[in-house]
């Protein structure tokens, strides 16, 4: 089975996605408005050239005097027609990004020069990313080298992959078919070769390509991994308590030595792995050694699965984006006082005492650095 | 050029109303003689013609790379070059154009021969600098050029990390290169800034200076506010690829998207250094082919202002698609559509000026008026990038090339031809081949459209840029794309042709051909070395054609 996708000669693109639609509607606005402007000006422009064009008795015209009026009119009039552009545009631009809460989350990684995609259920292809019709789904994207970009013109949507952190891209396919992917960041000799398809199928049929795969989920492959590294040693509870414990912290806020803080979501785990030195946890040692180099992009994806599946986690599959802005310090200190607390239930007494303790250290920290304090990276 | 060497018909010739000197009288070409009189020139007119002929080289070394790219791109196989030869190729094509040619050429040729003269002044503040600006250009350019002969380098001409730290290809040449040519930038705004507050004749008000003044006097704020971040930012890169420093390569710490702000913080004013000259030609060329005063003097002059101020606020219109949060998408996303006002205050009050105007059609003209058609696209499509949903479909595919290349060469380089034609006989004392020079703005605006119109089409198929194959359906654009090019190239070639043989063999041009008000046309052509016989005085407007006599000049001498 190697679908193809369609060799048609077009003037416009296919629609495909739940998107694709709002997107051209304000394209074809904004060519209707540029079309009008287009032949309104030139067509001035062409019948002043015309009317007063140098002849005998035309050869010293007058002075002309600036009429404030016009300026203003012309001012205005284009002003109002390009914020009508601007909040349309913002619109369906959120709409571009706002990953819906069902959506079925597919992890990829982008390297030079391929696209490897792994499933719920940890089934891999690569270059080929098969989904399901009528569902939403979001890409969870990583890059193991330099920048890349999924693009999905069928789709009306892009999103760069980046190597320091994850980025999304979603969208709900609408018919079944197949349709080009596109490495859309030039990333080097085999750019114009990072290239896919995807194809996307009726629910049952996705359901039936999926079953055919067997093999370890993420979560699977991520607690092998978290063993392998020793990461038990210092983050789980029967450890040493080095490290902060994992069980259930993502989504929670956590307060940094500096007195800044965050919420704890893919981005802040996947740096704590790979730069485990950029922000240190109150109350903790900066003794973990980076993993940059050591673990591969997938790797990282499934120690993180497996973190979110640990026992007393909440995080859904959609915990995608960090909340905007973060509140006041103290306020948010208190939060993680409430969720260190939460956790005391299911801890030993001894190392959740000293995370309280910490906790309140920094919470007279943090209001003494009110000013310093970072939003969520 | 020696005087000797002129045809004996136009010694003999008759000398125009109103010109004060023929050719064999002492100007600033033939005022001394020798490569070395022409290499340790102080004479901002001399200066401006070394960076016709590098600035020129320039163009015609990224035009063959443009060539290459055009060439390879006829079928969807990659067949012409290697993958890597392709980068190469459009890497060289970007740093060439851009840093070599579109951002020095008309404030470096044009505003170099004219801002002095246009204020009534002698030279620029600082000869000395100036000359020191060329050789800047040089070296800089002689390390870019090293870059792309000795081996190439492959990041495209925006260096995006952690590609270009991590490339193998000579990108710390590259670099230097683009360093050095900054600083080439920096002292020529600097220059002009200083020029233009404390040399103007008396009488020359700030709202008596020509609009190419005021928008070579915008285009050197942002070149003295903007450069010095993109040379730090480029160094940066350098410094991470030899000291493995952290700064934009994650591997090491360092966050690739800073590399992008801190690249686009310049990039996109810069993108109005290299506009916002043009639009100071156009406003010249528009009032005196229509014997009009500019309509809306004021608004234009400021407009300039206000664009260069707003264009240092709209630079994250570039990474709504590479992981800048949503909120600050918006904020970009608005200032980038305001910033689309004073552009079009600009057009609207270029197209009134033609009302009830008396319009000839000049070489010049035809390129101003070519300008405002291809340029008026250009801007549209501009608003379309500015729009977050549309941005998220068509950035970083051929939509987005064949806008900058609506703006870049529809805009920018048809303006430099028409400033170059309306002002050559100012910059040589002769007349070019009137019936050449219009064939060639007309081939010029066939080429271009069928070259670059296709591209908005294909853009929004999906055709991502930087493609050296691509999927067979969208190759029916390629070749209209590339058709449109070979003839863009003749119409390119004509001028250089025509241009270089009037040098020697044109017209005597007579001080004021286009019986044009400035004051540049006040003085004999070419001018004398000191510019002006004696020191005008300005008592009206730039523009005041209404009160232009035939046979007389208007301002005083």
């Amino acid at each position: 089975m190697n679908p193809k996708v369609p060799n048609n000669f077009a003037l416009w693109p296919e629609q495909a996605s739940t998107i694709a639609g709002a997107v051209d509607a304000l394209y074809i606005f904004e060519i209707l408005v540029s079309t009008f402007f287009v032949i309104t000006i030139p067509a001035v422009i062409i019948y002043f050239c015309v009317k007063y064009r140098r002849r005998p008795g035309n050869m010293n015209p007058p002075r002309i005097e600036t009429s404030k009026a016009l300026e203003v009119i012309w001012s205005v009039i284009p002003l109002m027609i390009v914020m009508v552009m601007f909040f349309w545009g913002a619109q369906v631009f959120f709409r571009q990004q706002a990953v819906p809460e069902n959506a079925l989350e597919i992890l990829v990684t982008g390297k030079k020069w391929m696209w490897k995609f792994q499933h719920k259920n940890g089934h891999r292809e690569i270059n080929d990313l098969h989904v399901p019709v009528g569902q939403p789904v979001v890409l969870k994207m990583a890059s193991e080298d330099v920048i890349h970009d999924v693009y999905i013109p069928a789709f009306r949507t892009k999103q760069d992959v980046l190597p320091g952190r994850y980025t999304y891209l979603w969208f709900e396919a609408t018919k079944t078919g197949v349709y080009h992917l596109f490495c859309n960041q030039y990333c080097g000799t085999q750019h114009s070769n990072m290239v896919g398809k995807v194809i996307v199928m009726e629910e049952a049929d996705y359901q039936k390509w999926l079953g055919g795969y067997t093999g370890a989920t993420p979560e699977q492959v991520g607690e092998e991994l978290f063993t392998k590294y020793a990461c038990n040693t210092c983050h789980l509870d029967s450890g040493s308590a080095r490290g902060p414990l994992l069980a259930g912290i993502m989504g929670t806020k956590v307060a940094f030595q500096d007195g800044s803080q965050a919420v704890v979501d893919e981005n802040y785990l996947r740096e704590s792995i790979l730069q485990s030195q950029a922000k240190i946890v109150a109350g903790f040692q900066p003794i973990m050694p980076s993993f940059q180099g050591l673990l591969t992009a997938e790797e990282v994806n499934a120690l993180i699965a497996y973190i979110k599946s640990m026992p007393g986690s909440k995080a859904g599959t959609s915990q995608a984006h960090p909340p905007a802005g973060a509140p006041d310090a103290a306020a948010s200190a208190t939060d993680a006082a409430h969720q260190a607390t939460n956790e005391q239930t299911e801890s030993n007494d001894a190392a959740t005492t000293n995370t309280a303790q910490t906790t309140a250290t920094t919470t007279s920290d943090a209001a003494a650095t009110t000013g310093a304090q970072q939003g969520v990276q | 050029m020696n005087p000797s060497e002129i045809p004996a018909p136009y010694q003999t010739q008759a000398r125009p109303i109103g010109d004060v000197a023929g050719l064999t009288e002492p100007n600033y070409l033939n005022a001394t003689h020798g490569l070395k009189s022409w290499l340790l020139t102080k004479d901002h007119k001399r200066i401006a013609i070394l960076y016709i002929i590098t600035t020129t080289i320039a163009f015609l070394i990224g035009a063959l790379a443009a060539a290459l790219i055009r060439l390879e791109l006829i079928t969807p196989q990659g067949d012409l070059l290697t993958g890597d030869g392709y980068n190469k190729a459009f890497s060289a094509h970007g740093i060439v154009m851009i840093f070599m040619f579109l951002v020095p050429v008309v404030p470096a040729v044009l505003g170099n021969f004219l801002v002095p003269i246009m204020i009534g002044a002698k030279d620029l503040a600082f000869p000395r600098i100036n000359l020191m600006s060329w050789y800047l250009y040089m070296i800089g350019s002689a390390f870019t050029m090293w870059a792309v002969i000795a081996g190439g380098v492959d990041t495209g001409w925006t260096f995006y990390t952690p590609y270009s730290t991590t490339t193998n290809t000579n990108v710390v040449s590259a670099a230097v290169g683009v360093f050095v040519i900054g600083f080439s930038s920096i002292f020529t705004g600097f220059n002009f800034i200083v020029t233009v507050h404390k040399m103007r004749a008396p009488g020359m008000t700030w709202f008596r200076l020509p609009l190419f003044i005021w928008s070579a006097y915008a285009t050197s704020l942002i070149m003295i506010l903007g450069t010095p971040v993109i040379g730090i930012t480029i160094l940066m890169v350098a410094v991470e690829r030899t000291l493995n420093l952290g700064v934009f390569n994650p591997q090491f710490g360092g966050d690739p998207l800073l590399f992008q702000h801190l690249f686009w913080f310049y990039s996109h004013p810069a993108v109005y250094i290299m506009i916002l000259p043009g639009f100071g030609i156009i406003s010249e060329i528009i009032p005196c082919f229509s014997r009009r005063n500019i309509f809306g003097y004021s608004f234009v002059a400021m407009s300039s202002l206000a664009i260069a101020m707003v264009g240092f606020f709209v630079w994250g219109h570039h990474l709504f698609v590479s992981g800048q949060g949503n909120y600050a998408g918006v904020v970009f996303s608005a200032l980038s559509f305001i910033i689309g006002i004073p552009t079009a205050i600009k057009v609207f009050n270029w197209t009134a000026t033609l009302y009830k105007g008396s319009i000839s059609f000049e070489t010049p003209m035809l390129y101003a008026l070519g300008f405002m058609g291809l340029f008026l696209i250009g801007g549209l499509t501009g608003l379309f990038l500015a729009t977050m949903a549309i941005d998220k479909m068509v950035h970083d595919t051929y939509f987005v090339v064949a806008h900058f290349h609506y703006v870049m060469v529809g805009g920018m380089l048809l303006a430099y031809l028409g400033g170059i034609h309306f002002w050559w006989p100012k910059i040589s004392g002769r007349m070019y081949n009137e019936f050449l020079g219009k064939l060639g703005a007309l081939i010029t605006f066939i080429g271009f459209n069928l070259t670059f119109f296709p591209q908005f089409i294909v853009g929004y198929l999906g055709m991502p840029r930087h493609y050296h194959q691509y999927v067979p359906e969208f190759q029916v654009y390629h070749v209209l794309s590339t058709a449109g090019a070979s003839i863009l190239g003749v119409g390119f070639l004509l001028p250089i042709i025509y241009l270089t043989y009037s040098w020697w063999y044109g017209d005597i041009a007579g001080s004021n051909p286009y019986k044009a008000t400035g004051l540049e046309w006040q003085t004999s052509s070419p001018p004398p070395t000191e510019n002006f016989h004696e020191l005008p005085v300005v008592d009206i407007g730039p523009y005041e054609y209404s009160e232009f006599k035939e046979d007389s000049l208007v301002h005083p001498r």
